[in-house]
């Protein structure tokens, strides 16, 4: 624990750890551009320089490690001289457009400039001009601006995990650039905007939209994944212009991944923003007397057993609980949040979520895959595990077809047969599970969506008992979930109660004409051909294959339009706040059913969000602690069977479209094919 | 000013681009200096020999260096656009690099540049203006592809590209009588040993 004395007070700091982050723990700013916490030092910008006594010349702060008897002084007229000299440096190239650039008021040059900038140029000479590159549908280049920090090229080949920008040229002629010049193959690329500290990388989808001081700012939480990761919804009126990544260490650090960044244009599009009534065979527009009459009679004198209710990806938990309320008055036991069929159980918790959280990828030390592809399924989780993977000293073994995941894996097979083979210790692999501290299993849908689901989760169990993986210190057994709402599902119990169908079995009665009505909560991705000639309820927010298939549309509220609450992959209970208003006549989901419950006759017991969360609490105790993860019980689970031969393979293979916001956004689609191109050139 | 590009465009198309053996033996050579896993170290080496048996360095030598090495293929281009030695366009047969830095320039390297660019055709003799080459005692120097030619003028340099246009390798080295960097004339001290 080195001693140094910074302007004068002396603190104590953690071996290690460099001068800038000495100085900040004493509370001293300290101007940088290529600095950053994530990346590998370069201490290239020279902006954080700072005196040293008994040093010759003023030290890079951001690459001097922290030293015992250190004394920095960081606001001597040397340092202030040092650092105008930087900035006058660094701005005679830089191109004075400031009031074009779409980086204008929160840019770090133009901050600093404030700070250390002159008020004129010495410079008569021309400024360089560099040619913009072509980085794909979602970063825009302006590589005049750029000051070469290389943060992008350290992020791109750190983090990302795709070595594709460098610097090439020397001087003068230094450029940051793919040479090649073909869209980076990232599902993180749209962190590059945020980490460029000038205008050089703006993100293209939101050239020229609106300035960032007139952006209302909404904390949120993102439904695209399972991650649950924190964003920021940042909002002009009615219109969703953007969002972008907040900081949580225990999730998503300060990355997002592009679905969650860009396909948000997608909540412009393709939306229900009235209730609709299906007439002679035609969606006619309805108001919501009509549309709850519609569905009134028609639920007159069904029995609970013949209506069943589908929950949808993207749901709130709030929402959930009202539809489950609603079903348990209507005596259906058939309601089901599992749409892609996977064969988790609601019972015991620690069988259904990522139990050592996602920070404790950090800490295991050999990480086995099972019909996952993370890099596909949640880019942010993935990028932790390559992170991982760089620490060193953690074998990473997968089995299922598994594509590049940005770090190696040691395949070992491709289906249950595998498995049970690890799980019977005849594999090198098991024996590194065995010997490692902190074994991470990690059970995607991919093993668990298919009929021989429940074997597949027994195995695992067993795999994840045997490896001594579940401990008291140590829960290494993970489920990564590719849906947003299916924890919370899963915690609220929205599984087929005594005698109830699941989603299979709801689709089968349909076509049997033994369930006559089906409401769907947002679910989307069924077959919908399979409903056959049941009475279909759909209450979401877009226009997608639900809605088409629909006899009711019930306008509901997309993520950013309500305050929901979301239950994240770890199972960690997270909070989703209003950033905008849903369109037209669409209301918040909790709402709708509240309304829907009243009409029938079986009016639930919640007028107000507090008494909806207050029930939350009631049905489920997880719900009662905020941005924690709750540990689950360890208990069994699955059931031991046949298995098939089948390889495992991951249910997304798509990234940019999996839900109807996705589906919606132009900016998707253009990634889309984007990334189709680059793959048809390799 | 001209727009600045590492990635020069126009140049000649080259479809593909392999190690001949002897060059590819000479490669793995080099790589072998380094610890397994560190192959990578042999970059600059390889490129090298790429260059050599291709004249010039296509962006598919540079593809095929990656490949070889198992690096990513950017971390070769930004090497091989770092240093001045890669040509990533086409040369002649003799690469004249001619010094212009002061010594070299107060002692005539005008005169022996003028003789270069009137030389250069880009097929047998290409010109390039570099910083100081590390000869200023026998300024001024041109260096012709891997040797140094020394205390040129503006005739003797005519001489040198007239010989080598000829299909002949002059001595490389001073071009006047004198003892490779010793005083001109003979020595002037230490006569007697």
């Amino acid at each position: 624990m080195p001693k140094l004395k910074i302007d004068g007070v002396e603190i104590e700091v953690p071996a290690g750890i460099t001068v800038l982050q000495a100085c900040e723990m004493a509370g001293v700013e300290i101007p940088r551009f290529c600095y950053h916490e994530r990346l590998s030092i370069a201490g290239n910008c020279r902006m954080c320089l700072v005196e040293q006594e008994k040093a010759p010349k003023p030290i890079a702060s951001c690459a001097m490690p922290a030293a015992e008897g250190m004394v920095i002084k960081t606001d001597t007229p040397m340092v202030k001289k040092a650092r105008n000299g930087v900035m006058e440096f660094l701005l005679i190239n830089h191109p004075l457009d400031c009031p074009i650039c779409d980086q204008g008021g929160e840019c770090d040059l133009q901050d600093q400039a404030m700070a250390f900038g002159f008020d004129r140029s010495r410079y008569h000479e021309n400024k360089r001009a560099v040619p913009d590159k072509e980085l794909g549908p979602l970063v825009k280049t302006s590589m005049n601006r750029c000051i070469h920090c290389t943060r992008c090229i350290r992020f791109a080949t750190e983090v990302a995990g795709v070595e594709e920008l460098g610097a090439t040229g020397r001087g003068e002629s230094m450029e940051v650039t793919t040479y090649v010049e073909h869209a980076l193959s990232s599902e993180l690329s749209g962190n590059l905007v945020d980490l460029c500290p000038v205008g050089a990388l703006t993100s293209k989808p939101y050239a020229f939209e609106a300035r960032s001081w007139e952006l209302s700012k909404t904390e949120s939480v993102d439904v695209l994944d399972a991650l649950g990761a924190n964003i920021r919804v940042d909002t002009r009126g009615a219109t969703v212009m953007r969002v972008l990544p907040r900081l949580n260490d225990d999730i998503n650090e300060e990355w997002i991944g592009d679905k969650t960044r860009h396909a948000v244009d997608g909540l412009r599009y393709q939306r229900l923003d009235r209730p609709y009534v299906r007439k002679a065979g035609k969606l006619a527009p309805a108001t919501w007397a009509e549309a709850f009459t519609a569905i009134a009679s028609k639920l007159e004198g069904v029995d609970g057993k013949k209506i069943a209710a589908i929950v949808g990806d993207q749901c709130d938990a709030e929402a959930m609980v009202a539809l489950k309320d609603l079903m348990a008055a209507l005596g259906s036991p058939n309601v089901d949040c599992r749409q892609d069929g996977a064969r988790l159980e609601a019972g015991v918790r620690a069988g259904y979520i990522f139990n050592p959280g996602i920070q404790g990828i950090d800490q295991a030390d050999a990480i086995l895959l099972i019909g996952t592809n993370p890099r596909l399924e949640s880019p942010v989780l993935n990028a932790r595990i390559r992170k991982r993977y760089l620490t060193g000293r953690c074998a990473i073994a997968s089995i299922g077809s598994v594509a590049d995941l940005t770090y190696p894996t040691e395949r070992l097979g491709a289906g249950p047969a595998t498995l049970r083979e690890l799980a019977d210790g005849k594999l090198g692999f098991s024996e590194k599970l065995k010997a490692a501290k902190n074994p991470l299993i990690i059970v995607g849908m991919g093993a668990l969506s298919r009929d021989d689901g429940t074997a597949v989760l027994a195995l695992a169990r067993e795999l994840a008992e045997k490896a001594n993986a579940v401990r008291e210190d140590w829960n290494g057994f993970a489920v990564l979930h590719t849906a947003a709402a299916r924890v919370g599902g899963l915690d609220l119990g929205l599984v087929p109660g005594e005698g109830g169908r699941d989603v299979a079995g709801i689709l089968e009665g349909a076509q049997a004409k033994e369930i006559e009505v089906v409401y769907l909560l947002a679910a989307d991705e069924i077959d919908t051909q399979k409903l056959g000639k049941a009475f279909v309820v759909y209450q979401g927010h877009h226009g997608d294959a639900g809605a088409h298939r629909a006899d009711v549309i019930l306008p509901g509220a997309a993520y950013t339009e309500k305050p929901g609450t979301y239950v994240n992959t770890e199972g960690r209970v997270q909070l989703g706040r209003r950033a905008n208003f849903p369109p037209g006549e669409a209301r918040e989901d909790w709402a709708i059913l509240r309304a829907l419950s009243e009409r029938l006759g079986k009016t639930l017991p919640y007028d107000t969000l507090d008494q909806v969360r207050s029930r939350l609490v009631a049905v489920s105790r997880s719900f009662a602690a905020l941005d924690q993860q709750v540990a689950g019980n360890w208990g069994t689970f699955g059931k031991a069977g046949p298995t098939s031969d089948a390889a495992f393979a991951s249910p997304i293979t798509n990234y940019y479209m999996t839900c109807p916001i996705s589906r919606a956004s132009r900016t998707m689609a253009e990634c889309m094919a984007s990334r189709q191109q680059l793959l048809a050139a390799e | 000013m001209a727009m600045i590009t590492a990635d020069p465009k126009d140049v000649p198309q080259v479809a593909s681009f392999a190690f001949t053996p002897e060059y590819l033996e000479k490669a793995k050579a080099l790589i072998a200096q380094y610890p397994s896993g560190r192959q990578a170290s042999a970059v600059i080496g390889v490129l090298d020999l790429a260059q050599r048996q291709q004249g010039w360095l296509p962006r598919v030598a540079m593809d095929a260096v990656a490949k070889l090495l198992d690096m990513a293929p950017i971390r070769v281009y930004e090497i091989a656009t770092f240093y001045t030695m890669f040509q990533l366009k086409p040369k002649g047969k003799y690469l004249l690099q001619v010094c212009t830095t002061t010594p070299c320039w107060l002692r005539g390297s005008d005169g022996v540049m003028k003789a270069c660019r009137e030389a250069a055709d880009g097929e047998t003799f290409s010109v390039q203006e570099v910083e100081c080459l590390g000869g200023c005692v026998n300024a001024p120097v041109v260096q012709i592809n891997d040797d140094f030619y020394e205390d040129l003028d503006e005739v003797s340099m005519r001489k040198l590209l007239e010989a080598f246009r000829r299909g002949e390798t002059p001595k490389p080295g001073p071009q006047i009588d004198r003892q490779t960097s010793a005083p001109i004339g003979g020595p002037t001290t230490l006569k007697g040993v």
